[in-house]
């Protein structure tokens, strides 16, 4: 029996029963949607992720207190106290591969300014600081380094503070405002740098001299983290090496003890994140393909119903010589058949629903082809496997029994 | 002289029911020529449709032997069966067995599907010619459930020969219609006999197996009785015996 044959015999009878062979189908439509949706939303993230990796500079490393332990997990980060400013000044003199470096005190604060009022940090920062997180001010100026001497009251704040204190349409310049009770004054307004890749607001915040936030602001001297570049990219690992040894070498760490700090750079915290988004990813996905599954149950289920129903059906074409696999490829056709024009609605589906979390969700989503791929050989392969038993199961039929089928 | 078309010996069938034996068949020995036309009669149970079932190859004998056109039926596997019935025989059943939801076109065309000799194009038109020989050409595309119970079982005729069968086995082919159109069927019958092909077919009405050349009776599985037919009656005289028909759509 010729294959075409096979298929329009499958499509008649689909068409005959088509409520049922359409809910059928979503089972699959659903699945696959959900698969390359989820597919799509991973990929997405992990693109975001790259970019902003791209946008922070990947010269940036950071040294934060406390120890990592096994597994890339820092726990009780910022509860040691073993950055000082003294690691800063070694840093900079020692470390022939680091360009710029600067303390880091931050704090959670809530600022006044006339009637308005906002809680965000302030962070207290050297001039360094501008440089590595590659910050520009063009409204106004940044604090110079008469005021870090000084300790002088002023501050450059962000775009989102600026907004809330004043309504962003004034000039910020010169005003003052009030943090945790301290007068400051606005000298400058740092140019937008939106989201990092942790999704945190990047516009909220203001910064202001280290030694400003360190003696008004803080209990004790203690550093919450040194912000470091290297002279490119190419040595950054090198700059980490020569940083870590230094540190070691200041907090007289004997060589069987672990760090009491850990150095991260830009891409590292790219690469926990991109794999914590993968885990996501994977993990979403295998949900979806849960539903997959379920779906290609139902396609099992209706097929053997339709088996049992159609059993005098096989009993006349056996009796008038179907064989065994013309029976068993007709009934395969019908469930793949099923499973592939399922797929199919399910791709359009799942590439509707990622446009529209993008457009909706503020998701960043990106179908693959290889999404698509996956989640239609994933269809197919399942209206086979599921397919398969039915379709045994009225091939093995005896004529004889079939015909005599009430 | 030649072998003969269909060709049993000792042939036996028992049903396992539980504890309990059916002997359906007991030892029967019967050939069958070219050319033939048979009726098998007899009581309810008595074992006429297992044996049309086996020399059909849908089912097999408990013991014996069976030839069909000189091929030993039961040394074949089930898909060489599968070919060699639709080669070599044509079913028609009590209940006419036709597709339903499928034109009788379509239903026509079904065993050359599973002919891979046939074409598309030929199977069309043999199909088409094999409803044209029972007065069927202008139902070709109606569903069964658009034609009368005689109009189908003429469908499953025209189905049963669209292949050319060397032999048409029938059980019951009149059992569900009234003696007007059963006798139409007959009358098909005796045409495609005279073409010279083989017939067998199960009847309880006696009248029914008067049309044909021979008689055998089934009593419980053995065969009471095989003779010649001696005053055959013709089908189309029977009808012309009947009553006129009341409506006019018989066609
Ligand atoms: N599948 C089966 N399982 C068990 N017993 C069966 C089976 N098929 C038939 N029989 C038994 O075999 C015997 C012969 O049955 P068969 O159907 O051949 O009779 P029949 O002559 O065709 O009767 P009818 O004229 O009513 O069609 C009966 O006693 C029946 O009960
Ligand atoms: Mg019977």
């Amino acid at each position: 029996m010729k294959i075409i044959n096979l298929i329009k015999i499958a499509y008649r009878s689909m068409s005959k029963n088509k409520l049922r062979s359409f809910l059928t189908m979503l089972g699959i439509i659903i699945g696959v949607a959900s698969v390359i949706a989820m597919l799509a939303i991973g990929e997405g993230s992990k693109r975001n992720i790259q970019s902003s990796v791209a946008s922070l500079g990947i010269n940036t490393i950071m040294i934060m207190p406390g120890a990592i332990t096994s597994g890339g997990v820092r726990l009780q980060a910022g509860t040691s106290n073993s950055l000082k400013i003294e690691d800063v000044d070694a840093i900079q003199t020692r470390c022939d591969l680091v360009q710029y470096v600067s303390p880091v005190v931050n704090k959670g604060v809530q600022v006044v300014a006339g009637n308005q009022n906002w809680s965000t940090a302030v962070y207290g920062v050297n001039l360094d600081y501008f440089d590595i997180r590659d910050m520009k001010v063009s409204v106004g100026e940044k604090f110079t380094e008469i005021d870090e001497r000084t300790a002088a009251k002023v501050c450059v704040i962000g775009y989102t503070v600026d907004s809330n204190l004043f309504g962003g349409g004034v000039n910020p310049v010169g005003m003052t405002i009030r943090i945790n009770s301290i007068p400051m004054r606005v000298i400058g307004m740092y140019d937008r740098k939106g989201q990092n890749a942790f999704g945190m607001d990047q516009d909220d915040g203001i910064i202001a001299p280290f030694s400003t936030v360190q003696k008004r602001m803080m209990s004790n001297n203690n550093l919450n983290s040194i912000y470091v570049s290297s002279k490119s990219d190419l040595v950054m690992n090198d700059a980490v090496d020569e940083i870590s040894k230094l540190m070691r070498q200041r907090h007289k760490l004997a060589p069987s003890d672990d760090d009491d700090f850990t150095v991260r750079t830009q891409q590292d915290l790219a690469n926990i994140f991109g794999a914590v988004s993968k885990i996501m990813t994977i993990l979403l996905a295998s949900i979806a393909s849960i539903s997959l599954i379920v779906g290609g149950i139902g396609i099992m289920n209706i097929m053997l119903v339709s088996v049992t129903e159609r059993t005098r059906e096989i009993g006349i074409r056996m009796a008038i010589g179907a064989k065994s696999r013309d029976v068993l490829i007709q009934f395969m056709i019908e469930s793949i058949f099923i499973s592939f024009i399922g797929g199919f609605i399910g791709i359009l589906l799942g590439i509707g629903v990622s446009i529209i979390v993008s457009k909706f969700g503020g998701w960043p989503v990106t179908v693959t082809p290889t999404s698509i791929v996956i989640a239609f050989s994933f269809s197919a392969i399942i209206g086979i496997f599921f397919g398969w038993y039915p379709a045994r199961k009225a091939a093995n039929l005896n004529p004889i029994d079939a015909l005599r089928y009430e | 002289m030649a072998s003969p078309l269909i060709s049993v010996k000792n042939l036996k069938k028992v049903y396992q029911m539980g504890d309990t034996q059916v002997h359906a068949l007991r030892d029967i020995t019967l050939d069958i020529n070219k050319g033939d036309y048979v009726a098998i009669m007899g009581a309810s149970g008595s074992g006429k449709s297992t044996f049309m079932n086996i020399i059909g190859c849908l089912d097999k004998p408990t013991s014996g032997e069976y030839f069909l056109d000189s091929i030993d039926a039961l040394k074949m596997n089930k898909n060489e069966l599968a070919e060699f019935r639709n080669q070599k025989i044509g079913f028609i059943f009590q209940s006419f067995n036709i597709l339903a939801r499928t034109s009788a076109q379509e239903n026509v065309e079904l065993p050359l599907i599973y002919n891979n000799k046939v074409g598309a194009k030929e199977r069309r038109e043999r199909a088409f010619n094999a409803l044209k020989s029972v007065g069927l050409a202008e139902r070709a595309n109606n569903m069964p459930n658009q034609l009368s119970g005689g109009q189908q079982q003429r469908v499953a005729i025209a189905r049963a020969l669209v292949n050319d069968p060397v032999v048409i086995m029938a059980d019951e082919p009149t059992g569900n219609l009234d003696s007007r159109t059963s006798y139409e069927i007959m009358e098909i019958f005796r045409t495609l006999n005279e073409k010279g092909i083989t017939i067998v077919m199960v009847t309880h009405e006696p009248d029914i197996a008067q049309f044909a050349a021979d008689n055998i009776v089934f009593r419980d599985g053995s065969i009471i009785s095989h003779e010649k037919v001696t005053n055959r009656k013709i089908p189309q005289e029977e009808l012309k015996k009947l009553p006129a028909p009341e409506t006019g759509d018989k066609k």
